[in-house]
């Protein structure tokens, strides 16, 4: 198995790297006690062919659940759609979908009434985020489970802009934060 | 200011002849997620959860929901209190069968949150009932950093040729 990408760390003028070869730890955002209404992460250079971002997160709506909202470029125009396959432990599973909404859905967050100390996970790839030619896809897979009761999710969705994304913003859908220790780090993936 | 980090690979384990048990111990704690790689069977024909505990912990700490499709039909299900996760069927190496795992532990070294994992794996069991694609994802009730893994089949032995490769992710 090749070794995927050891790269050295290197004081940059930007906020990002600007090593661009592997699989590079861009920024990563973690909530802070007063918590957070939304992640950004803006000013991302077209250095790399794909971005990913791995996620833990709770957020404060009164509920055992909630679902997190993603938008790039600050476009809140009704050009994103998501298809989501999910189980929540019993039956066949089911599926979901959005067409023409306002951003990309991934669902299945912890929230104020989630078992203590349990955070959602999930890990949402950007495909060819930078090329001014494609529409940009995102997979995810994500869920939580709180001993008993969970849900997983398998999903993609859809920004209907050949745009480089250059910022992209994560926000609850219900809740008005996340919670304290939730966790966002963003990585640029180069291709050959 | 970030600085670049790593995405590497920890180590790796293939196995000569068959096992009980494979262990990655004394784990460093300078990650942020670790993500596991396998490809393992039973040293029979037949298939079967390969399970996980973290840290040694063998009380009934772990829980897991899944959704999985076995060709014909879509299910899922839960399991909670147990004393580890399944984390895939694997099938019985009739031949050169070996399934595929690929085992996201998330924030592993976090000490205020108890450890999610996502999981991915498929099984082509000889047994055509028992041959799954799934997604999974689990929990251990700790708040523990994990520095040790095991795996193992409950009631037999991993196949010769099974690989185990761990991988860390640093965050910047």
């Amino acid at each position: 198995m090749p070794i995927l990408g050891i790269l050295a760390s290197g004081m940059q003028s930007s906020q990002y790297p600007t090593i661009t070869t592997g699989f590079v730890s861009l920024k990563t955002i973690t909530v802070g006690s007063g918590g957070a209404s939304a992640i950004s992460f803006t000013g991302i250079p077209a250095s790399w062919t794909h971005l990913q971002i791995r996620i833990i997160a709770r957020t404060n709506r009164a509920n055992t659940s909630d679902w997190g909202v993603l938008r790039f470029n600050s476009d809140s125009a009704s050009n994103y759609s998501f298809h989501d396959l999910y189980g929540e432990g019993s039956g066949s599973g089911a599926a979901y979908s959005g067409s023409n909404q306002t951003y990309i859905e991934f669902a299945s967050l912890t929230a104020a009434s989630s078992t203590a100390n349990t955070f959602a996970s999930y890990v949402i790839d950007i495909l060819d985020y930078q090329n001014t030619n494609k529409y940009k896809t995102t997979k995810q897979l994500g869920g939580n489970d709180s001993n008993g009761s969970g849900v997983i999710n398998f999903g993609s969705g859809n920004w209907r802009s050949t745009s480089a994304v250059s910022s992209l913003t994560i926000t609850p859908g219900a809740g008005s934060n996340f919670t304290q220790y939730s966790s966002f780090a963003l990585y640029g993936i180069q291709g050959a | 200011m970030a600085g670049a980090q790593t995405y590497e690979p920890i180590a790796t384990q293939t196995l000569g002849s068959t096992a009980a048990t494979v262990t990655f111990s004394s784990i460093s704690a300078g990650y942020t997620d670790l993500v596991f790689v396998i490809r393992c069977g039973w040293a029979i024909i037949n298939n079967a959860p390969l399970t996980l505990t973290f840290n040694s912990d063998t009380g009934t700490n772990y829980s897991y929901t899944r959704l999985l499709g076995n060709g014909s039909t879509a299910s899922s299900d839960t399991s909670g209190t147990n004393s580890n996760i399944d984390i895939g069927y694997m099938p019985g190496t009739n031949g050169n069968g070996f399934g595929t795992i690929i085992l996201n532990i998330m924030n592993y070294s976090n000490t205020t949150t108890y450890k999610t994992i996502l999981d991915k794996w498929e099984g082509q069991a000889s047994i055509s009932t028992k041959q799954y694609v799934a997604a999974e994802v689990g929990l251990w009730r700790s708040t523990a950093t994990i520095n040790r893994i095991d795996l193992a089949f409950p009631s037999n032995l991993i196949a010769s040729g099974s690989t185990f490769t761990l991988y860390g992710i640093k965050a910047a």
